[in-house]
């Protein structure tokens, strides 16, 4: 069984004074997240990650297509008690204190009176807010809030859950404190699927990672595959600069620094590019491969073509 | 009623009293009790008619301008600031919102009247020197004002679940105004004719009939009020308020929430 699975799910906007004209936020999109796996929904500001996760979470409805969570209609009441939701930039009910604000989510999510009373602590203790006490939320700060956010959304131990742009809007420690509790819940084996414009996120936290710009999926793939398919290359370091004329047609750009040279070679021609500094005799110092980053992968995917307009 | 449909009534409850709705109440108890010596110097003999109206004029007032201003933003708000989004993300049925909403704000509106009844009798205790057999009467008036509300919470609720604001406020009140005329208009109804009489009898249905559930006047004299006309406005009031938070349902349970 998969956590996630939308098939052909689309959303269709009406825009214009007579609401005529259809704008397409999502385009017959197509994804599976494995359970336990840590995905990340990739793509610029505007791209379809909100409009994707709304649609998943039964705030707006699908023009077409559909989804299934762990297996049931993703508008089935009784799969929402095992998933939980951080919306982009969270705002909460502001004369509430965070444990009456945990107690009211947990109450909704089903969770019983006792057990709730169990959870509230350790679980404010868990995002750093173990010190608030019944101070209102309106006297909150940004990354406080954040905090409080994603202790909702865990609040009755949910088996998946959805980040949607979970260090939007905070300072470097913030982001560092919220990453940090996402592995803690990578690591205990829940299902976490993330959108993000912030790839360096993206990058240390998910095993696999999909590319949306425009409303349509442009890519998806295993984190370390991708960053290795842009790349395709490697540095090679030897010493001999008399052999870089042998070479020169296979090397991509050289550094000569007195004797030694530093060269990038694609993947295909390293095994002669070694062969010929070989046959000159020229010392290998070091062959290291390259690994492209995730943004070189975003990159190509959100500059190639434009999609089909209806 | 469900754990969930609980839990939003009394957040909607809390939320209340936490933005200091109810404060009116001190103002309301304060000035009442202050006045009540002065009714009997400005209006000698009347003063206990001028005291039932003015009182009771003043708890329907209060709690339909609460039930305006509080209802519009019911959903909106919670749309506006996204708090919507992590409830319906839960096993929370769409219903159940609106539902929990209503019952929240009626509840605010009925702990409203509570407070201000007893600012009200301390007022006529004061003023008559004593409390008589006749007052209790006025309770019937009082239930119909919270009967009132019942209807005025579930049109804001209406409205918030599809229009702005303002637009709520404005139609929410035009229809307080129109339904404090319902007699009126039903008597235009009897008196049109052809397409006219069609259009009026229409519309007296269908806006809410407020003037049928005022009997301050009536109480404040004394005039008791019928059993029939007590089961008469609790059905009504009931049926109506019913229908209108079935409309809103309808509306939300469609809407996509951007």
């Amino acid at each position: 069984m998969q956590a996630i699975e939308i098939k052909e799910l689309s959303k269709t906007y009406p825009v214009g004074f007579w609401k005529k004209q259809a704008f397409p936020a999502l385009r017959s999109l197509n994804l599976t997240v494995d359970v336990g796996e840590t995905f990340g929904f990739l793509g610029p500001n505007g791209a379809g990650k909100t409009t994707t996760l709304k649609l998943l979470m039964g705030i707006i409805f699908p023009t077409s297509g559909s989804a299934a969570i762990l297996g049931k209609h993703f508008l089935d009441p009784e799969i929402r008690k095992k998933i939980g939701f951080l919306p982009e930039q969270p705002y909460f009910y502001d004369y509430l204190s965070a444990p009456e604000l945990l107690d009211y989510y947990a109450t909704l999510s089903g969770v019983a009176p006792g057990e709730r009373a169990r959870r509230i602590g350790p679980v404010l203790e868990r995002v750093g807010l173990g010190d608030v006490g019944k101070k209102q939320l309106r006297k909150f700060s940004k990354g406080m809030l954040q905090r409080v956010g994603i202790a909702q959304a865990i609040i009755h131990d949910p088996e998946i859950v959805f980040l949607d742009e979970p260090m939007s809007g905070l300072d470097p420690l913030g982001r560092h404190e919220v990453r940090e509790l996402i592995q803690t819940l990578k690591d205990e084996g829940k299902t976490i699927f993330f959108s993000t414009h912030i790839l360096s996120d993206a990058e240390a936290l998910c095993d696999r990672v999909a590319v949306i710009h425009k409303g349509e999926l442009r890519g998806v793939g295993v984190v370390n595959d991708l960053r290795s398919n842009v790349a395709g290359k490697s540095e090679v370091i030897w010493e001999g600069a008399d052999a870089l004329p042998a070479v020169r047609d296979l090397v991509m750009e050289s550094h000569v620094t007195g004797d030694s040279v530093r060269g990038t070679v694609q993947q295909a021609d390293l095994d002669r590019v070694l062969e010929k500094l070989r046959q000159r005799g020229s010392r290998l110092i070091s062959v290291t491969p390259l690994h492209g980053t995730l943004e070189d992968y975003f990159l190509a995917r959100t500059a190639e073509k434009e999609p089909v307009q209806p | 009623m469900s754990s969930r449909l609980s839990a939003i009534t009394l957040n909607t409850f809390r939320e209340a009293v936490r933005d200091r709705v109810l404060y009116n109440l001190i103002l309301f108890v304060l000035l009442l009790v202050a006045s009540a010596p002065l009714f009997g110097q400005i209006s000698i003999g009347l003063e206990r008619l001028i005291l039932v109206n003015v009182g009771l004029s003043s708890i329907s007032l209060f709690g339909v301008i609460i039930a305006i201003l509080v209802g519009i933003g019911l959903v909106s708000k919670e749309i506006e600031k996204k708090t919507l989004y992590t409830i319906l993300s839960r096993p929370v049925r769409r219903w159940e919102f609106i539902a929990g909403k209503y019952f929240g704000l009626l509840m605010t509106l009925v702990v409203n009247a509570a407070f201000m009844t007893i600012g009200f009798y301390l007022a006529l205790l004061i003023n008559q020197h004593g409390l008589h057999r006749g007052d209790a009467d006025l309770l019937v008036a009082i239930y119909f004002i919270v009967l009132q509300f019942m209807m005025m919470v579930a049109l804001t609720l209406l409205f918030s679940s599809f229009s702005t604001p303002i637009f709520s406020a404005i139609f929410a009140f035009a229809l307080f105004v129109i339904g404090t005329f319902g007699e009126d208009l039903k008597n235009f109804a009897a008196m049109s004719q052809g397409a006219v009489k069609w259009l009026a009898t229409g519309i007296a249905w269908i806006v809410p009939n407020f003037a049928s559930l005022n009997v301050i006047t009536q109480t404040a004299h004394g005039q008791p009020v019928s059993g029939s006309l007590i089961l008469f406005n609790t059905l009504y009031a009931v049926f109506y308020s019913a229908a209108v938070t079935a409309g809103a349902v309808l509306v939300f349970e469609r809407r996509n929430l951007k």
